[in-house]
């Protein structure tokens, strides 16, 4: 806590008056309740394995068994290409940042309904709710991503130099998620259809993103355009980097990227936007 | 001049409330309205209509035109019947909704407690809760370890601070949310009614810690149904009606004016329409009134002559054996007594339909000074049932002369406690050291 200062007018002033159109982000004020984001992202961590036997088993179980059952289907029975890496690792490394974006989009487009208690009983920047329901799949990811080094072991795969943008991939991963999960978060407390629309879309999206199959089999410019659903240049960003597919996703993972960032500036301002109206919606 | 902590000019909140007058009598209609909404809806927007909004156009206004100013380390508070737009204005100065009108400007940190536990989760236990809603107060991290030990102590809890919230009783779960919140030291604290929570005790203990925080220079605003509370802990009340503000001024004087709505007095309230008066389908309080000796309704009261409380209530029903009681509060909240109806004639006997009036005297020389709140009750018998409940109905003063006949002799300072009874005392000489002093000084 600061100390508040004794001299008058050195307090800050806050002036609460009526807001119209497009509002500014305010970056500096979601810094200051950072560790609130740790707390909510915390609490949701702790909280979502309680009373379950299985525990933190959910977090693999969800893309490990996703992966057994593609491989059956679409590699033992379709046979579809792989780029020439085992199937089962080849769609497990494209499940494991599918399965957070999956869950981020649709935690945080619920979070503000369900946190809507205390949206209507306390002031904070209401951005930290949804990005405390993406940041909380971090975990999950990790556990799932500890499976998918041991499986890359187990297929005798190592790791290329291209590994080294990994981080950045992660970063992509995380700005699609709040990118998409705001979006939906805002629309949902006016219009509660999001909330059955999400794990269809979520659904959809899946097969629309080469995690299944390649993007190689479709030939270029088209491979590139492909970029535009940013979860595209994700996964295929995540079996170059760790896996060393033939192919540099390069202009790829770079209009994913534009769209990830375009989806997220935006949603963040739609957000912003309609943030005045949550406390009385919802 | 300083400038004042909370400044607020014309500040008006407007809500959409929807179809009001739209009711769903049966699940049919209802049924058929969800089947036919989004067609009808849809047709709109073909029209080019707007939608959504356009089903929503009923509105009212929370706040009207609101204007004021809290000067630093004041402790406000705010005051009105339900509806009168309290929470509302509470809740555009902590920001959780914006202002339709007008403007508010606040000077330094503020603290809002709107609810008491926002965000307890059942699943954590009390010390991950205390964290929890640490951060969702605004406290920082080092904040809420250095206060750490002090919030389980005030909550009496320690041997539970590893169980989940889940197990906890009830009291001891507001006990912990109390707790965190009481250790809050933003330098302006907005406070809705959260001490109509948790046990007496607690409550007395909740009251006191607010009294600190007014000490310490911080400034409070305050709602709350606790007449006796908005009494002694602010020195200026704002009462607030259907939005509007309608007084501001010393709190003893606009509790008053709340409280007299009508009548002109605080020591008598009555209830012309039968229909909204306190009560059920048994029995309704018609009116309650404060008199002194001469039989005159008044708000204040001499320490040394009997105070009469008077209920008037209409039983509805015939053959009912039914109990009234009074309880009187100090301004503190404390309940000094409860007194029975004690009327032999009435004893056990079941009463035919009717008005009936009763009356109890506190004895004089009996109350300390100061303002006094009434709790009218009426209970039936066989079965038992709380008929009749209404908590400060009438409020009174009762003040202490310097003429030397009442409790307080020749003294003129300042005298403890709840009750002021005239004691019978003798004093007697044992041991005389000195005989001719004795004599001099001997009591006849």
């Amino acid at each position: 806590m600061a100390p508040s200062s004794p001299v008058m007018g050195e307090e800050p002033v806050l002036r609460i008056e009526p807001s119209s159109g497009w509002v500014p982000v305010r970056l500096g004020e979601l810094w200051d309740y950072r560790e609130l984001l740790y707390f909510l992202t915390w609490r949701d961590i702790k909280v979502r394995y309680k009373q379950t036997v299985l525990g933190a088993l959910w977090a693999i179980i969800q893309p490990f068994f996703t992966m057994v059952v593609f491989s059956l289907f679409f590699g033992k029975l379709a046979r579809v290409p792989s780029d020439g890496i085992p199937y089962p690792i080849f769609s497990y490394a494209a499940l494991v940042p599918w399965t957070f974006f999956a869950n981020g989009v649709t935690n945080s487009s619920n979070s503000l309904v369900t946190g809507s208690n205390l949206i209507k009983k306390i002031y904070f920047p209401r951005l930290v709710v949804p990005m405390g329901a993406v940041l909380a799949g971090a975990v999950d990811f990790v556990l799932a991503f500890a499976v998918l080094l041991v499986m890359m072991l187990f297929y005798g795969i190592f790791p290329t130099g291209n590994i080294v943008w990994l981080p950045l991939l992660l970063v992509l991963t995380f700005t699609t998620s709040l990118g998409v999960g705001l979006w939906f978060s805002a629309l949902n407390v006016q219009f509660r259809d999001i909330r059955y629309t999400t794990p269809f879309l979520v659904q959809f999206w899946l097969f629309a993103t080469p995690i299944a199959y390649a993007s190689s089999m479709l030939p270029q410019p088209w491979r590139t355009l492909y970029g535009l659903n940013p979860m595209v240049g994700v996964v295929e960003g995540f079996r170059w980097a760790l896996l060393g597919t033939e192919t540099r996703p390069g202009p790829m993972i770079l209009v994913s990227a534009i769209v990830s960032v375009a989806l997220l500036v935006g949603g963040v301002y739609y957000f912003r936007r309609l943030e005045k109206t949550f406390a009385d919606v919802v | 001049m300083p400038e004042p902590a909370i400044r607020v000019v014309n500040l008006g909140k407007q809500y959409h409330i929807g179809a009001l007058h739209q009711r769903h009598p049966t699940l049919r209609d209802q049924l058929s309205d969800a089947l036919v909404a989004p067609f009808r809806r849809a047709a709109k927007l073909i029209r080019g209509q707007a939608t959504g909004a356009a089903e929503l156009d009923e509105t009212i206004w929370a706040l009207e035109d609101v204007s004021f100013e809290v000067s630093s380390g004041e402790v406000v508070g705010i005051i009105g019947h339900n509806g009168a737009g309290k929470s509302t204005l509470l809740k555009v100065l902590s920001r959780i909704t914006e202002p339709t009108l007008g403007w508010a400007e606040i000077r330094g940190r503020v603290g809002s407690l709107l609810e008491v536990g926002t965000g307890f989760h059942p699943e954590l236990t009390g010390r991950e809760n205390i964290y929890l809603n640490g951060a969702i107060l605004g406290m920082r991290r080092t904040e809420i370890e250095r206060k750490f030990d002090e919030m389980v102590d005030f909550a009496e809890v320690r041997k539970f601070i590893e169980t989940p919230v889940k197990h906890y009783s009830t009291g001891m779960r507001l006990r912990l949310a109390f707790s965190v919140a009481a250790h809050l030291e933003p330098e302006i604290l907005i406070v809705d009614e959260v001490l109509s929570v948790g046990d007496a005790t607690f409550q007395r203990k909740c009251l006191n810690k607010m009294e600190d925080v007014g000490e310490h220079g911080r400034t409070v605003m305050f709602v709350s149904h606790n007449m006796p509370a908005v009494t002694r802990l602010c020195e200026r009340t704002l009462l607030l009606n259907h939005g509007r503000l309608v007084a501001d001024g010393p709190s003893h004087e606009v509790v008053g004016q709340y409280l007299s709505t009508g009548t002109g007095t605080t020591a008598l309230c009555e209830w012309p329409d039968v229909r909204s008066a306190p009560g059920g389908e048994i029995a309704r309080l018609r009116a309650v009134r404060i008199r002194n000796r001469d039989g005159n309704i008044t708000e204040a009261l001499d320490i040394r002559r009997p105070i009469g409380l008077e209920m008037e209530y209409e039983l509805l029903e015939s053959g009912r054996e039914v109990m009234g009681s009074f309880i009187l509060v100090n301004e503190e909240g404390l309940e000094l007594f409860t007194t029975i109806e004690t009327d032999e004639r009435w004893r056990g006997r079941p009463r035919a339909a009717g008005r009936y009036l009763s009356t109890a005297w506190i004895p004089g020389n009996y109350l300390a000074e100061g303002t006094f709140f009434l709790q009218v009750n009426l209970n039936t018998l066989n079965p038992y049932k709380w008929e009749i409940h209404a908590p400060d109905a009438v409020a009174f003063q009762v003040i202490d002369t310097t003429d030397g006949d009442s409790a307080r002799m020749d003294w003129g300072g300042r005298m403890r406690g709840v009750v002021r009874p005239m004691l019978e005392w003798s004093t007697d000489l044992l041991t005389a050291t000195d005989e001719e002093d004795v004599s001099r000084h001997s009591a006849r």
